[in-house]
């Protein structure tokens, strides 16, 4: 248990979640271990009592998700005392978040019984698992990215906002926005091994460096995010719930005429990137959660559409950032799913869905569709900027 | 009443009479319904002969059925279990559960035995007994063709008949009440069908925080692979899993003396559906579908099925498992039990079985014939008689399901601390050691998972009770079914307050079992699993399982459970989940 507790203190530093060594951590079996000691272990103890969990996760984030939360625990959350971003990952899996004011746990204990998670004004994030403190670090996760993904939205769009809200959105932004062009900007890794792959080893190793590129340029977090390559009659690509960082082992064949199963764990993308790959003659598929490609689909200047609070399930317009095509969809199947949505639209360089994220394509190998993710990021976060002038 | 109808409707067939009980909302809140409830009207008659006219049969639906929330159209069916002496109860779908809601019952509790064959016919309040002479040693097709569609009929075929202690309770003709030989109990009551109609509806508290709750619950499961996705169980029913456990070198192979099947690949989900044809049915108000027909009705086998009659058997013939799985159904046999009481014939005898003698022994078994009259009994009655009890690989003697423990720590300790014996559905581990939902765990550690096991058994509780279907919880939590429970019943409640009912359900069904003789040492497996390695290779390395550190979380698990060192439910426990 220690191993895993230490494991996820560090991603959540390397993802720049926070700062090296501010995780607290306590995994459950027949007694609770810590992965250090800490003021806060005290009131932890007594929230793990309070609730049927295997594993607690509490930590200030890093700059800027820490001056984020707070300003939309200030000024963003409902009359309800919750956070709602409206991105996918939010509306998926974490539905809306919590805000209380201090570590009190019974007021904790009760936030956490409906949630995932919970901010604790001026203090951080805290989250739990049932199962694993995976589940912990990827809840956190979520929380630092629609957060920021909400502020940066909200702040471009200040309909409904306080001239107090726009003030403090707008400071923290402009230090976001800096902070982040230092950081896209200066990025200039790509991948070292190139296609054509002849061999499944070849091709595993390919994308695994290319997820290990796609986690460290930020372009997505946590297990989020997903991977494909086609290889004779199928189509390698990552697991569901597999981080983009340890692909190691965690890659399905799938058949294209689905003559095995064993690629039941594949991604729940799986649909969509076959359908890319029966509509045209691509060989690589990347799939992240960049934040501002992110912010700029959710960014729509038709105020007065009937279909207005339905974006991310459907869109009478055809909507671009640049040559970039935004499509609406819902993760995975269904009739509003975006395996119906992104292959008709991914036939350039890529493709956004609202609120979701980026899919790019490459021809051979995975140098273009990674530098296609990167570029495509870039371009989205300058459009902010004339957004915002 | 908003969700529950709040009449339970009682059944005594000594005398004929019927009546009704009117549980209290606090009682209903305590125990939901289904598995809880069941188990809560069980309890007192528990230490009964199952045989007994004093043990009941209880049907019961939860708050959850007959609304719009997600796959919850099933009920729970229980008793006390013939062939462990356990708590014995399955989960069962098709449109039973939800008639009876919309004939104004949440459930049923028969007690008594006729001194002849007889139905219950339920139509509404109207309550009724017939005789059903008729219909003894019939096939349960033929039973289910005299009823007319607008009526669901729960009913037992030949294998109750003749004495088989794994008999289950067919559903509407293709769902079952599987495990723990509950058709058993029917057919000691002499009960042959119990039939339902009904033309009510069950009303709900919000219909729009329903509606919400089921979209939250929609949109999970279309981003879950497993259910919806293109290799997931709504495109090829729960035989999808069939290649991936194989693949992870833990299919039960030769009565578990091996854990990889070679002929796998040619008898994969997609070769019935290739050979056969495939069209999808399933359960009232479900949006996954999982169950398979073939072009001419035939039903495709689930991956029990599918598993246990060829790699347990190490039959490669396809044919054959379309006749043992229709042979099972039609006499009312649990093919898991079934499956596994010939492979641990086949180790005895020291012989592989041919496809003719597969099929031919479950006939016998089904008619009390020959040898079948031993082997109806389960495989733990025949490896005993036959002086071998290591070739039963069963836990409490109920066999184990299609999923080899050595190739995965948390189900191994699953199937050792189940309440109703050797079950995979309890905890259901899979799903995030072979799965990966909602996360991936290590599979060959039992670092972590005796808190795991038991936190996943409370989660099943309250599904059972409420009640859903357990494959939705691969893509959505009871964070999302606490907004449907509330929008069905107008109950305030979280996840975390389901889960805590879950936890009193669980131990409820563990004083039953510590009441009737179970105590922690009842709690292990097989001793193979401890001596032998599985079938290692493609870089997976089956080892035996470590006995120090089985014992060691099975340890873990009974404290955190609330067990002492014996395995006796502690006075405290008991006390703090107000079972006193």
């Amino acid at each position: 248990m220690i191993s895993l507790l230490d494991k996820y203190s560090r991603k959540l530093s390397d993802q720049g979640l926070c700062e090296p060594g501010a995780p607290v951590l306590g995994g459950l079996d027949a007694v609770t271990i810590w992965n250090r000691d800490a003021d806060e272990i005290k009131a932890l103890e007594r929230i793990i009592a309070g609730l049927n969990i295997n594993s607690i996760l509490f930590s200030r984030p890093a700059e800027p998700y820490f001056s984020i939360i707070n300003a939309l625990a200030e000024h963003g959350a409902g009359y309800d005392g919750r956070i709602g971003p409206q991105d996918t990952e939010s509306r998926t899996f974490l539905h809306d978040i919590p805000v209380v004011r201090d570590m009190e746990p019974d007021i904790v204990i009760a936030a956490l019984r409906r949630r995932k998670s919970v901010i604790v004004r001026d203090r951080g994030i805290l989250t739990f698992g049932t199962v694993s403190p995976e589940q912990a670090f990827v809840t956190y996760s979520s929380v630092c990215f629609s957060c920021y993904v909400k502020l940066l939205a909200d702040f471009a769009s200040p309909e409904g906002l306080s001239p107090d809200a726009v003030q403090a959105y707008g400071d923290i932004a402009e230090k976001t926005v800096r902070s982040y062009g230092q950081f896209i900007n200066n990025f200039d890794e790509s991948p070292v091994i190139t296609g054509p792959f002849e061999e499944a080893g070849r091709a595993m190793e390919a994308m695994a460096e290319a997820g290990l590129l796609t986690i460290r340029s930020r372009m997505v977090d946590s297990f989020f995010g997903n991977i494909s390559c086609r290889f004779g009659n199928g189509i390698l690509i990552s697991q569901t719930g597999s981080s983009m960082d340890e692909l190691a082992g965690l890659i399905d064949l799938c058949p294209m005429d689905n003559s095995s199963t064993a690629g039941i764990t594949a991604s729940s993308e799986l649909s969509a990137h076959r359908g890319v790959y029966t509509g045209t003659d691509r060989r690589t598929i990347l799939h992240g959660h960049p934040k501002f490609s992110v912010i700029m689909s959710m960014l729509c200047g038709e105020k007065s559409c009937s279909l207005r609070g339905k974006c991310h399930l459907s869109c009478d317009r055809k909507r671009f950032i640049g040559d970039v095509p935004v499509v609406p969809g819902e993760v995975g199947t269904g009739p509003t799913g975006l395996c119906n949505t992104l292959p008709p639209a991914l036939k350039g360089r890529g493709a956004i869905v609202w609120g979701h994220g980026l899919f790019t394509t490459g021809a051979i190998d995975f140098t273009d569709a990674f530098r296609n993710l990167v570029a495509i990021e870039k371009m989205c976060f300058e459009e902010y900027g004339s957004v915002k002038g | 009443m908003h969700g529950w109808k709040g009449k339970i409707a009682t059944i005594d067939l000594c005398s004929g009479k019927t009546g009704t009980i009117s549980p209290s909302g606090a009682l209903y809140e305590q125990f939901l319904g289904g598995r809880g409830l069941a188990g809560y009207f069980l309890k007192g008659a528990a230490s009964s002969d199952w045989a007994s006219e004093e043990m009941p049969l209880i049907f019961m639906t939860g708050p959850l059925v007959d609304t719009p929330s997600p796959t919850s159209g099933r009920m729970t069916v229980m008793s006390r279990s013939p062939l462990t002496g356990t708590v014995g109860d399955t989960s069962v779908g098709g449109r039973f559960g939800t008639r009876l809601k919309r004939a104004g019952w949440d459930g049923i509790i028969i007690t008594g035995r006729s001194g002849s064959p007889r139905g219950i016919l339920i139509e509404d309040g109207n309550i009724t007994l017939h005789d059903a002479s008729r219909f003894l040693n019939k096939p349960v097709s033929s039973i289910m063709a005299e009823f007319p569609s607008t009526v669901s009929a729960a009913v037992t075929g030949t294998a109750a008949d003749r004495g088989c202690l794994f008999a289950n309770i067919a559903v509407d003709g293709h769902f079952f009440a599987g495990r723990t030989g509950l058709g058993m109990v029917m057919a000691a009551k002499g009960l042959k069908y119990v039939a339902v109609s009904g033309t009510g509806r069950t009303e709900i508290h919000d219909a729009s925080e329903l509606a919400r709750a089921k979209e939250e619950i929609l949109r999970l499961v279309s981003a879950s692979p497993v259910l919806k996705g293109d290799l997931g169980i709504a495109e090829f029913g729960t035989g999808a899993i069939y290649d991936l456990i194989n693949s992870r070198r833990m299919m039960p192979t030769d009565n578990f003396r091996k854990t990889f099947f070679g002929p796998a690949e040619q008898m994969n989900a997609f070769a019935y559906m290739k050979k056969y044809g495939s069209k999808k049915t399933g359960c009232s108000g479900c949006q996954v579908l999982c169950k398979k027909k073939d072009s001419l009705g035939r039903a495709i086998p689930e991956f029990e099925t599918m598993s246990h009659f060829s790699a347990l058997l190490l039959n490669d013939d396809t044919d054959a498992v379309m006749e043992a799985n229709r042979i099972c159904n039609e006499a009312g046999m649990d093919t898991i039990s079934a499956a596994s009481t010939l492979a641990c014939y086949s180790e005895l005898k020291g012989k592989r079985l041919t496809p003719g003698e597969i099929t031919g022994l479950l006939e016998d078994i089904a008619a009390s014939r020959g040898e079948g009259g031993l082997l109806k009994l389960g495989s733990l009655r025949y490896a005993r008689e036959k002086g071998n009890e290591g070739a039963s690989i069963s836990v409490k003697g109920l066999e184990l399901p299609a999923y080899d423990p050595r190739g995965a720590y948390g189900m191994a300790l699953a199937y050792a601390v189940s309440t109703r014996g050797g079950c995979h559905l309890r905890a259901y581990p899979i799903s995030h050691e072979i799965l990966r939902k909602p996360v991936a765990t290590d599979r060959f550690s039992f670092s972590g998972k005796a808190r795991i096991i038991k936190l996943s058994e409370d989660v099943n509780g309250a599904v059972d009770s409420l009640t859903a279907c357990k494959f939705i919880f691969f893509a959505a939590g009871l964070e999302e079914y606490a907004r449907a429970y509330y929008g069905a019943t107008g109950t305030q409640t979280d996840a975390q307050g389901l889960l805590k009912i879950g936890e009193r359900i669980c131990f409820q069904e563990l004083i039953i079992n510590w009441n009737n003789g179970f105590t922690a040492k009842q709690d292990d497996l097989p001793d193979r699993f401890f001596r032998e390695e599985g079938s290692t290779g493609y870089g997976i390395v089956v080892r035996p399982l470590d006995r120090k550190e089985f014992l060691e979380s099975r340890d873990n698990y009974h404290a955190i459970r609330g067990l002492d060192g014996e395995g006796m439910p502690s006075a405290a426990k008991t006390v703090e989940l107000g079972l006193k």
